[in-house]
This record gives C-alpha cells, structure tokens and sequence, in this order.
C-alpha cells in the first residue's frame, strides 16, 4: 500500500518500513521548539524529569515571540527563565533585535529543512510543513521530553488532500485560499489529520504564500500540513538550510482519507467574520451589506507578515493616509523582515501614511500588548484567529482578511475592497 | 480510575483563549492560572467550581493554541475530568500528558444537564449520569494513553522509562 507524504516522513523517522494510520509509535525528532510563553513550563517539566541535558542543543531552539520585547515584570521573569535556560544548555537562541515570531524565523533561518519531523510548543509550528516538513505543535510536556530524549510519541494521523484546481484571481491571496477551505471544513474539519495541499495554485505561489497556507491548518484542526518540494522549495531551501534534507513525495497510490479539490479561480476574497476564522464570507457579499466602520487595522503575525505581505500593503498605502479614526499597526514578522523593508523604504511608507511601524513581536495577534482592543472595538487583521477575546477584549469583533484587503481597509476606516483605494485622495 | 462530580457544561468549539486568555500568559504558575480559568467563556466559573466537579462541553473543546496552561488551569481549579463530544488534537494530548482525563461521549453530554452529578469511570469506559440515572459508553482509550493516565502523566512515565533504560 502506498504511502501519503506524512506517512513517509513518519516511517523514516521511526525506523519502520511503512506506518498505518491510527498507529502509535515513537518517531525521532529532526527539531525541537518552544517560545517564551510555552518554554518555562517545559523547562520545569524537563528539570523533573531528571535529564541534565537536552538531546542535541543545535536541534532545540528558543525564540522570544509573544510579549517580547518584555512587556512587563512577569514576562520578563519567563523570559528570563528561557534565556538562562537556552545559555546552560548551548542550544539555538536569537535574542530581540535578531529574533521574531519562531514559524517564519526558523524557516528562514535554515533551522527547518524539507523531510523533518519539527515539533515546537506552539500550535502554528505547522507553518513550516509548506517546506515538505513534518511540522506539529504540542503542549509544553511533549516538547519537555522530546528536549530530554530527541523523540515523541505520536499517532499516525489520516490525510487530508486539499487540491487547488486553477488560477487565483486578482487580489486573491494565498489567505482567501485557506481561509475559504476552513469556511468549507470547519474548524474541526481536519483535526487529527495531516492535511496535504496539492495543485496548480500552489505551482505558481511563492513560499511566503505557501507558509500562509500551512499556518493556518491550526485553524482546522490539522496536525500538519505538508506542501510537495518543487523548484520553489529547493530555491528558498538550498541557501539557507544548516543540514541535508530529503523530499519526500506522496506515493501514486497513497490512501487518503478524503481528497477536496476546489476550483482556486472560483474562490473570492474571503473574510473571518467574528468570533471563528471558520465563520467565512466572501468580501463582496459584506461590502453590499452595511458599513463596518473599523478602530484597528493589524498588518502582522505568522500567518502574513513576510515581505511579500509588507510590500503588497506598502503598495496600496503609498502616497496615501490612514483613515482619520483608524490606528493601523504594522508589525514585520522578523529583524530580517523589518531590515528588508526598510532598505524597500516600505517602513518609510508605512510611517508616512500614518501607521505605527514596530519591531518584530506576536504583540496583539494574541491580545498580548501594542494594540490591545477595548470593548466593543473592531479590528481588521492579518492575523489567523478571531475568537472571543484573541485580541483584547471578549467583546471586541477581529475581521480576518489578506494584507491587501487590511491596507485599503486602514485607508478607508472600514472593510473595503482594493479596488476602493483609488477613491481615496493622494496626499503627493 | 473513577471520578465523580458534579456537571458543569459549556458550549461547542470552546477555544484555549476562552480557557485561559493570553493577558494571563505572563504567568505559569497552576493556582494562579486557575483563579481566571474559563473566565471568557463563564466569568463565575472559578468561583463555583468544587474539587472534583467535572466540565462537561459540546465538539471541538479545547481548540485554538497550543497553550498547556488551558489544561493546566482547569485541573488545578480541581476538575477531575472533561467529558466531551470531541476534543481538539493538542488540548487532548495535552491533557493527557498532565494526567488529566478527558473522555470524548456525544450521547452522555446531550443527556447531561447543568448541576448534574456524574460518574466517570476510565477502566470500564462508561460515564453514568447518577441523577438521570442513566449510563454511557465513552470512546475507549488505547491501551498506551491508560498507562500514560496511571503513571501521573507523560513526565512521570518518561522519567520511569528513563531509568529503566539506565538500569
Ligand atoms: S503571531 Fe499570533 S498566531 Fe503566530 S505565533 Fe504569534 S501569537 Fe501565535
């Protein structure tokens, strides 16, 4: 019986010819990561359990994400415990000012590689699996041990084969494409799954594109999502990764346990409506409805904060103003990111049409700090989630949309379309 | 391994941000944690729940981040067990590592109301709703999941395995 790509990963890293799903086995990890939040717990875990040292210090990386720059005493205190811990250890830590949200960092950084099974304490960690990646978030305890021991237990998840047939459309993103199938599936609709994205969209998609995609497979459910190695993959690859790799591609007759193909020219922008990124509806049927005038516009987090993202928002801003009532804040993903677009001078034209640029932080994605909403706010983001709570207040109301739809909605103090912009008034 | 406790019953698709919100991150410590869990999905939850009391919710309960403090927080609040239509990948296996039950049984959560006392027993696989007076077949769990239960959790096991190898 042929195997999914999820299958393969999982069998080569578990010494097995072949892996059945619903099996339960212990698979070796290529990788291992935890952030300042998620890293305390599983430092306390792993001193209980008697190990003085983690597996391989070069394949554990600590990356502070959430609150950092430290945004009081108490965050401090954790990523203090984390930093201490990442210099006792030797393993694998960017300090602020290098650092940025851990899923684009370490991609980037060619700590992650096609073929790897990579598990981080975080549920986004499967953003890496555009890369051809075993990629999977767990709790604290789990990376506990896998630090400890460079293994995990883990059950062979079923696939999941998304197909995108066809072109996208004009201003039609790699965000509309996922956020569209998550309407479909639901937010349940792959849990315990690997889900495996195919298909001519994904050919022509850079891997910025591609990450936004993966990233949001926590929004599902998923347990991964795999994307197939191609000259795109090998391209990002080749310059960047710190160890071989092997791809690994999905046997002909791989058993799956559903195949979804949709038609990516039919597929319109789409908006998370509150409180549910499953709670989709295409743009155009809400610009027909009443206005929704906006407080916050958030250009930022894992899921759209690449350069790719920066410049697409940078290009619909320039020359222009943020709405008078609308506080827009834009947030690089990495150091790396925020240095390229100020060489771009994209920074410069962020600034100049009114949005607070910041260093590289997950910030308010998660109602963490620097742009926290207050009751009854309402918010365009960039970001993947939008329950009650995510972003400040229980009753605030977070609208998930791509980075063009965020920039022409800043411009125009509500959820707007790209087209729109041109009625707004040049200031040059 | 048996619990019994009193039903408390939340909705479908309770998310980890509902469980425990970010603003309350910045901390790891379990007591602190349980004084504000739930607290966006039922602000009086943490002041009414007893030792034992068991969280009785709809589909998908758990999703959302991979935060171990949702877990975290409601076991230290003294849940003794979550009884679920389903549950989301990582709250489950994180529950689990904690040593904390959750049990995934539709028919029991629809025949539950709020107040109701309940028993849950692991070895068995039933959940009996005592004031219903009626019982439940649970989805059983594999035999691995029941040992990681026994030993307290994933730490404890490991630490066990550990050993044994070192022996
Ligand atoms: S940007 Fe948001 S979703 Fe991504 S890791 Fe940070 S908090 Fe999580």
């Amino acid at each position: 019986m042929g195997m999914t790509m999820a299958e393969k990963i999982l069998a080569a890293h578990s010494g097995r010819a072949g892996v059945e799903p619903g099996e339960l086995i212990n698979v070796k990890v290529d990788l291992v990561m935890a952030n300042d939040v998620t890293a305390p717990i599983a430092i306390q875990n792993f001193r209980r359990l008697g190990v003085s040292r983690v597996f391989d210090p070069e394949r554990v990386c600590l990356v502070p994400s959430h609150f950092a720059p430290n945004k009081d005493i108490r965050s401090a205190e954790q990523m203090k415990v984390m930093r201490e811990f990442a210099r006792e250890q030797g393993c694998v830590y960017y300090e602020q000012g290098q650092a940025g949200i851990e899923h684009i960092l370490l991609p980037y950084r060619g700590h992650v590689v096609p073929g790897d099974v990579y598990v981080g304490a975080d549920s986004h960690t499967c953003t890496s699996g555009a890369l051809g990646a075993f990629a999977t978030g767990m709790g604290s305890t789990d990376i506990a041990v896998a630090m400890a021991t460079g293994e995990i237990w883990m059950k062979v998840p079923e696939t999941l084969r998304v197909i995108y047939h066809g072109k996208m459309g004009r201003w039609v993103r790699s965000k509309d494409l996922i956020l569209h199938t998550i309407g479909q599936i639901g937010t349940d609709g792959a849990t315990y799954c690997a889900m495996q994205f195919e298909g001519e969209a994904l050919a022509e998609m850079s891997i910025d594109a591609r990450f936004t995609i993966t990233n949001m497979v926590a929004e599902a459910g998923g347990k991964t999502g795999l994307m197939r190695v191609d000259q795109t993959t090998l391209e990002y690859v080749r310059p960047r990764a710190r160890r071989r790799w092997t791809a690994y591609e999905p046997d002909p007759d791989a058993r799956y346990w559903q195949t979804i193909e949709l038609d990516a020219s039919a597929i319109d922008i789409t908006v998370a409506m509150p409180y549910s990124p499953g709670n989709t509806r295409p743009l155009k049927e809400l610009l027909g409805g009443p206005e929704l005038p906006i407080d916050q516009v958030f250009i930022g987090s894992c899921t759209n904060a690449r350069i790719e993202d920066l410049r697409e928002a940078a290009e619909i801003m320039r020359g222009r103003r943020v709405a008078q009532w609308v506080r827009c804040i834009v947030i690089p993903a990495t150091q790396d990111i925020y240095l390229q677009a100020l060489r771009e001078g994209l920074i410069e034209v962020f600034t100049e049409a009114g949005c607070a640029v910041s260093t590289s932080t997950c910030g308010p994605c998660l109602g963490g700090y620097m742009g926290v909403l207050a009751e009854g706010e309402r918010c365009v983001s960039t970001s993947n989630r939008n329950f009650p709570g995510r972003m400040g207040h229980p009753k605030a109301e977070s609208y998930l949309v791509n980075p063009p739809v965020a920039a022409a909605s800043a411009l125009l103090g509500r959820l707007a379309h790209p087209d729109e912009v041109a009625s707004v008034a040049a200031t040059r | 391994m048996a619990f019994r406790g009193t039903a408390h019953k939340f909705g479908a698709h309770v998310d980890t941000d509902q469980i425990i919100p970010a603003r309350y991150l910045n901390m790891s410590d379990p007591q602190e944690l349980a004084a504000h869990v739930m607290e966006d999905a039922d602000a009086t939850f943490a002041g009414r729940v007893q030792a034992g009391d068991i969280v009785v919710a709809d589909v998908n309960f758990g999703c959302g981040s991979s935060r171990e403090h949702a877990p975290i927080s409601i076991k230290a609040a003294g849940v003794s067990c979550i009884v679920a239509k389903s549950f989301a990948r990582i709250f489950f296996r994180n529950s689990i590592n904690l040593g904390l039950p959750v049990v995934e049984c539709p028919e029991a959560v629809e025949a539950t109301d709020e107040g109701d006392t309940l028993q849950v027993d692991l070895s068995a696989g039933t959940v009996t709703n005592m004031t219903k007076e009626r019982s439940f077949t649970a989805k059983p769990y594999e035999p691995f999941m029941l040992e990681l239960l026994d030993a307290g959790g994933l730490v404890e096991y490991t630490k066990r395995r550990l050993q044994a190898a070192s022996r």
